[in-house]
């Protein structure tokens, strides 16, 4: 009888290593047990899923859609440079050592000097007006450096301060930026980026009401579950446990989903696309989502989704107490 | 086991449901508590299994002062304590062998462990044989005897039960006491919270009778 006593006394609690063992089967067995759960309403967990995975769908498509703007355009700006027009008195020689002097500059290319007489050349040559011009006695048009900037960095500041630069050299009569254009497309490509995060940003808010809101329901619908687990002894973690790998669950189909979603819009968009490059006589091919974007949409993904659970089970898990 | 010293509980709603109670209960002792309803009885077992805490006294339950239990280790100690509802509060989804095994596996036990505890806890109430059935199959002394196979499968050193018979005819209800006095006599503390004093009288134990909030009778049996 005694010893009877202390051999139930000494079974009643797991060993350390047991309790360790079965904390790891635990979480096994809820992972996929959540799963299963989800699996016995096929219909309205596509309906969650369908829901994060086109939230996030939306600005990962348009981020993909910018990406390949920012590279197509990034050909076009290597071909921005900047044209500083001499003052009249300055000298061939003088304008050769400005030339080399510039071409020092660590953000610049290369610098091309066009003479007052070969600019001359041209302009007979290429603009119609040479019978015009030979009616004047002198020479109207001044030397010219064509500077190319160097632009590894899609950075306009950097060419902006360049020009200025530029401009404030003695010689200097004026210095223009060709291709504006590609400057006012630079400005509204940023224009467009920061709509992105705004929007990817209030999305991102959306999945985590979507997956509280879910789990909100799931919690209310296992209420009685939790009563009578938190009346045996079950505690918070334990409890919060599969409602929490449900919201990992939403938030690795919603992240699949968007990921099809937007590859499929890529391949569906990819031909009609390179047939409007090659009209600009342009090679360009339109890149889909590289793999580490699509990893880190996935972990953005299960991120909202644990979070968005985490939240509605901690909100929620408090109120309910067994009565 | 237990010992409330000048314990109160009042509500928010200013209802004063027990007054200056002061008992002990020997561990291994099995005691009846009564009482009308509204008496006190459920908020007694309440203040033991910490779901509700006392206004002003003192409740020691296993050498523990309940008023220095933080609410992140309630859990481990209702592990130490098996509780029977009246409506048994079993999980209708799940199998009669789930139902029982939870305490375990919120306890952590192996799963070869478990198997066999089950097992005893299921033979103990006379229900092996029933594991794969769902609680809805069952009558109400067989979800009953769920809720006690439940309750013990964990080995506490102590069991509440409230008004465990509520819903059962005597025949039932004196099968039911049974399976309490068998756990009392293996040393485990039993405390059944009932209004039915038919039963109690017909049994030797202690009873502690509660009126309006305060303990108003402390008898033991005549024999």
């Amino acid at each position: 009888m005694n010893s009877n006593k202390r051999k139930r006394e000494t079974l009643n609690r797991p060993g350390f290593i047991t309790l360790l063992r079965s904390y790891f089967l635990r979480h096994v067995q809820v992972f996929f047990y959540s799963l299963g759960q989800l699996s016995r309403v096929p219909i309205s967990t596509l309906m969650t899923c369908m829901v994060i995975g086109i939230a996030l769908a939306l600005p990962m498509g348009l981020h993909t859609l910018l990406k390949n703007a920012q590279q197509l355009s990034g050909g076009w700006e290597s071909t921005a440079q900047i044209s500083v027009f001499l003052k009249k008195k300055i000298t061939a020689s003088q304008a050769q050592k400005i030339q080399s002097d510039i071409q020092r500059w660590p953000d610049v290319i290369s610098v091309d000097y066009i003479s007052r007489e070969r600019a001359l050349k041209e302009f007979q040559a290429l603009s119609g007006f040479g019978d015009a011009l030979k009616a004047l006695n002198t020479n109207p048009l001044p030397s010219v450096l064509i500077v190319k900037p160097k632009l590894s960095q899609t950075n306009e500041q950097a060419t902006q301060k360049l020009l200025s630069k530029l401009r404030n050299l003695k010689q200097t009569d004026k210095a223009q930026l060709d291709m504006q254009w590609v400057r006012r497309l630079y400005a509204i490509m940023n224009i467009v980026e920061r709509g992105v995060l705004i929007l990817g940003f209030l999305l991102a808010l959306a999945v985590l009401l979507v997956v509280g809101n879910t789990i909100r329901l799931a919690i209310q619908n296992r209420r009685k579950e939790i009563v009578v687990m938190k009346l045996i002894g079950g505690t918070d973690a334990f409890i919060r446990r599969p409602f929490l790998y449900t919201g990992f669950w939403y938030g690795l189909f919603g992240g699949i989903i968007a990921w099809m979603l937007v590859s499929f819009t890529m391949l569906s968009i990819s031909s009609p696309i390179e047939k409007l490059t090659t009209l600009y006589q342009n090679q360009f091919e339109l890149s889909g989502m590289s793999f580490l974007t699509t990893l880190s949409l996935l972990g953005i993904s299960i991120i909202l989704g644990l979070v968005g659970s985490w939240f509605a089970v901690g909100r929620h898990l408090r109120e309910i107490e067994p009565q | 086991m237990i010992r409330f010293v000048n314990a109160s509980k009042r509500y928010s709603s200013g209802f004063d449901a027990l007054q200056n109670v002061s008992f002990h209960m020997a561990p291994g002792e099995m005691a009846f508590l009564t009482g009308h309803s509204g008496a006190g009885k459920s908020s007694l077992l309440k203040l033991i299994a910490l779901l509700e805490r006392s206004s002003r006294g003192q409740v020691i339950v296993n050498n523990q002062n309940l008023a220095k239990v933080s609410r992140r280790r309630i859990p481990y100690f209702r592990r130490n304590i098996g509780i029977i509802f009246q409506d048994h509060q079993l999980l209708f989804d799940r199998t009669v062998y789930d139902n029982v095994a939870l305490p375990l596996i919120i306890a952590g036990f192996s799963h070869n462990d478990i198997g066999k505890r089950v097992r005893a806890a299921l033979d103990k109430v006379g229900l092996l044989g029933k594991e794969k059935k769902y609680p809805i199959t069952l009558s109400g002394g067989e979800q009953q005897r769920v809720g006690i196979a439940r309750a013990v499968v964990n080995k506490p050193p102590l069991i509440l039960a409230d008004e465990p018979t509520g819903n059962l005819d005597p025949e039932l209800s004196a099968e039911i006491m049974n399976l309490f006095q068998d756990f009392s006599d293996v040393g485990v503390t039993v405390l059944v919270a009932t209004h039915d004093i038919a039963l109690i009288s017909q049994l030797p134990y202690r009873t502690l009778t509660l009126k309006d909030g305060k303990l108003v009778n402390d008898s033991q049996p005549a024999l």
